[in-house]
């Protein structure tokens, strides 16, 4: 029987984490993630887990530590956000080419400048082709669910690559929600042992990891990095498969909501996308169908399905909370624009949003106006402006 | 076990050759007489930050390290070692190694006095059991002789060059063996290659078999960026130490033991005239340089005396 | 041939399939199969007779190219990897290390 509680999101990550009971946590505190390593820290002092707990004094050397736990022959995870997942960016890149399947539990915070601890996109965009597989959580039981998947996906020998499981700070990571938890054993018996092929605390076959590695051979092993990173997709699916029969959770590579006969779509990543649903509903009762699509493994990016899935829309007003300051949209819009254009999906109207950067809130009158002008699109085929900014005073 | 020469000759190799440091490079001796030290059974896991010792010897698709090696960056040697120590430790606990391992975490001078100061302190005040050695060659080699806070003063490097307004570097060393007494670890020395390896043999040996976080601070002369004849190496180790410039000392839990005191303490300009790198200090007019080296060098010995309780 | 494990290195052609993952080598000290010795202007040469094995050379070879056998004595150069420094030739007490130009 699943057990029933109320935890925050961070806590539920935490707990997640207890759960697995990795070899070594490393981690640095930063708002909002804090709480991750604060729980977890906890459990560590009252034995409920016997995982080596690494206070490090950076999150550069979070990531490091993590790089040398893993390749020592350990799990390692680690928390973090913002100016934090910044500081670790040179070792995200390093972990993701050495292949170390580390799990980073990302609690989404605006990055600086200027300095704001609020939710937005800005800090796990910025990483999204360092690497590292991405997984977006909508709400604490997602949260809770990435991270019991996440070792799974990364360590699979087809992509030995590291995993983020993001979610949104304060929105959920400190929103209290009731979720159902997965047993210990069987948490213990689903991720089950890690067994690397080669490690550096195996004295019997020493290695040496992380190479000078010339023009040589360093092409070779890019692209062998960039069929691992293909290659996840696959595994994606077969853990969240294996993952719904064990707690009857559904995930795929996305959520496609209130898609029936709607020929406006709305994409949106993260908590913002439960609020989509919300107004979804209401427009559906009214008579007016608008599709939610919540994109969930954004790294890789799931081109094949999501150019299949979008291409019966008449609109798709795709939602950034992040800006890319390239003049040219948000990430999620360059990404959505380039699957459907290289899929040879020329149908949909694509507009952009940006939206609730440095934690502006985002109601349901916000939503209103992104699903407005996406029905009239839908309606007239005639699109004024690509490029929008939503709630921002004008 | 006492130091012997014979003896020790007789520990294997664990760092081959291959490896594509330059000819007469002070840094793959300090290296072996290091690994050496380790009890023949026991692993190692070495770790080095970015520089010339980690791009000479893990040269895709060779290694010269025969025990397990990893580099991840430049300023995190300390914290990625830190980091697989916690995994032998955490492994150790549920079974899953066996055996001793120890771990070694190397960095330059650029990688530990500079960049990787900050990674090097968290790691040593957590007190992973693992020794850190910095192999001090006084600039970054391996980009091209550039400065380094391990710089010492008026050196002509690439950064501080000596022209005709500026006589090279103008701020004094870095004293980072001083910093890392700080940490009030259980083992900080400093030491260098000299003689028969005996000073550097028993303090890797101190180092690697004291419980804890250890820090090593060892001379490495670097031919291309001191600029002498190759076969001068094993002389300018001796110089460094004979003039006090490079003292052996150590500190085991907060105590100061100065290992070496030279009957004759020889000039400072002794060991500076070796170095193309001081050309310009030795020309007419430029005396003032040489003394004040020599004023700072005496300063920092007998600060080290009073330390350890001696008389200059 | 792309990984061979048993001469112990990677093929220069190995194609992205085969290359080792991540870049790890899994054969500790392969890189005695890379020579140095084609490095050398100078040459040491070891004179048996003159040297009293007193043993001061071998650490001092940065190329670790001065090895000891089993019996605890110094035998000749590995000039697969010695780089011709001189190092030794300066260190030796009893002159028992000539230095001569590579031909």
């Amino acid at each position: 029987m699943a057990i029933r509680e109320r935890l925050s999101g961070n806590e539920a990550m935490a707990v997640a984490m207890k759960q697995i009971n990795p070899d070594v946590v490393a981690a640095f505190p930063i708002t909002p993630s804090t709480e991750v390593p604060q729980y977890f820290s906890t459990f560590v002092a009252n034995g409920q887990v016997d995982t080596e707990f690494v206070p490090v004094e950076s999150e550069h050397s979070a990531m490091s530590a993590c790089i040398g736990a893993q390749a020592a022959g350990g799990r390692a995870m680690t928390a973090t956000s913002a100016n934090g997942l910044a500081l670790m960016w040179e070792c995200l890149y390093i972990a993701a080419c050495s292949r170390l399947p580390i799990v980073l539990a990302c609690v989404n915070r605006t990055l600086s400048g200027p300095l704001n601890i609020h939710n937005d996109h800005s800090d796990s965009m910025g990483a999204r082709d360092s690497g590292w597989i991405q997984i977006y959580s909508e709400n604490c039981q997602e949260a809770y669910d990435n991270m019991l998947m996440a070792n799974r996906i990364g360590e699979h020998p087809d992509v030995l690559l590291p995993v983020m499981v993001c979610q949104d700070g304060f929105i959920t990571s400190h929103a209290i929600e009731n979720l159902d938890l997965v047993e210990d054993d069987k948490v213990k018996a689903f991720v089950g042992e890690y067994n690397p092929e080669e490690y550096l605390l195996n004295r019997e076959n020493p290695i040496a990891v992380g190479p000078l590695d010339h023009f040589t051979h360093c092409f070779e092993h890019k692209r062998q990095q960039a069929q691992a990173m293909m290659d996840a997709k696959k595994v994606v699916i077969e853990v969240s498969a294996e993952f719904e029969k064990l707690t009857g959770r559904s995930y795929g590579l996305f959520e496609e909501y209130n898609a029936e006969g709607a020929e406006a779509c709305v994409v949106v990543l993260n908590s913002t996308a439960g609020t989509a649903k919300y107004v979804a509903d209401q427009y559906k009762a009214q008579g007016k169908k608008v599709a939610v699509f919540k994109p969930r493994l954004y790294r890789p990016f799931p081109v094949d399905e999501i150019a299949e899935v979008l291409a019966k829309y008449k609109a798709i007003a795709i939602m950034d909370k992040a800006e890319s300051f390239n003049a040219a949209g948000g990430p999620l819009f360059t990404d959505f624009t380039s699957a459907l254009y290289a899929k040879g999906v020329f149908g949909p109207k694509v507009i952009n949003y940006i939206y609730g950067l440095g934690g502006r809130d985002v109601k349901t009158d916000d939503i209103e106006v992104v699903f407005n002008k996406t029905l009239e699109i839908a309606a007239t085929g005639k699109v004024d402006t690509v490029f929008n900014y939503l709630g921002v005073r004008e | 076990m006492a130091y012997n020469l014979k003896e020790a000759a007789k520990k294997p190799e664990r760092l081959t050759g291959g490896h594509r440091m330059c000819a007469g490079c002070g840094a793959p001796v300090v290296v072996r007489q290091i690994l050496r030290a380790l009890k023949p059974e026991d692993h190692a896991v070495i770790g080095s930050a970015t520089g010339c010792l980690e791009v000479s010897t893990f040269l895709y698709p060779y290694t010269a390290w025969k025990d397990s090696f990893i580099h991840n960056a430049f300023e995190n040697s300390a914290a990625n070692v830190s980091g697989a120590e916690a995994a032998y430790v955490a492994m150790k606990k549920r079974g899953k190694v066996k055996g001793e391992t120890k771990f070694i975490a190397f960095g330059g001078d650029g990688g530990t006095y500079d960049i990787g100061l900050q990674s090097l302190s968290g790691a040593m005040e957590r007190g992973h059991d693992m020794v850190y050695v910095c192999y001090d060659n006084g600039a970054y080699m391996n980009t091209g002789i550039q400065r380094s806070s391990a710089t010492p003063k008026y050196a002509d490097t690439t950064t501080s060059p000596a022209g005709k307004v500026i006589p090279g570097k103008l701020q004094w060393r870095k004293d980072l063996t001083g910093i890392m007494a700080s940490h009030n670890l259980p083992y900080v020395c400093q030491t260098a290659a000299i003689g028969n390896m005996k000073d550097l043999y028993e303090k890797s040996e101190k180092a690697l078999y004291t419980k804890g976080a250890a820090f090593m601070n060892v001379l490495a002369p670097c031919p291309r960026g001191w600029i002498y004849n190759t076969p001068d190496l094993m002389e300018l180790n001796k110089l460094a130490v004979e003039t006090c410039f490079w003292p052996l000392y150590e500190i085991i839990d907060g105590k100061y033991i100065v290992n070496y005191k030279p009957k004759n303490k020889l000039p400072v300009a002794d060991f500076l005239k070796k170095q193309g790198r001081f050309k310009h200090i030795f020309k007419a007019g430029n005396e003032f340089m040489i003394e004040e080296i020599q004023a700072e060098v005496d300063k920092r010995w007998n600060e080290l005396l009073r330390l350890a309780g001696e008389e200059a | 041939m792309s990984c061979n494990k048993e001469l112990k290195t990677v093929a220069p052609d190995v194609n992205w399939k085969d290359i080792t993952k991540g870049g790890n080598i899994p054969w500790a000290g392969n890189a005695e199969l890379f020579k140095t010795g084609d490095w050398r202007s100078m040459k040491p040469i070891w004179l048996e007779e003159k040297c009293k094995q007193c043993l001061l050379c071998y650490p001092v070879c940065p190329d670790t190219s001065i090895l000891v056998n089993a019996e605890g004595k110094r035998v000749d150069f590995d000039f697969d990897h010695c780089k011709g420094c001189g190092v030794c030739v300066k260190v030796c007490p009893f002159k028992a290390i000539d230095f001569v130009e590579e031909k």
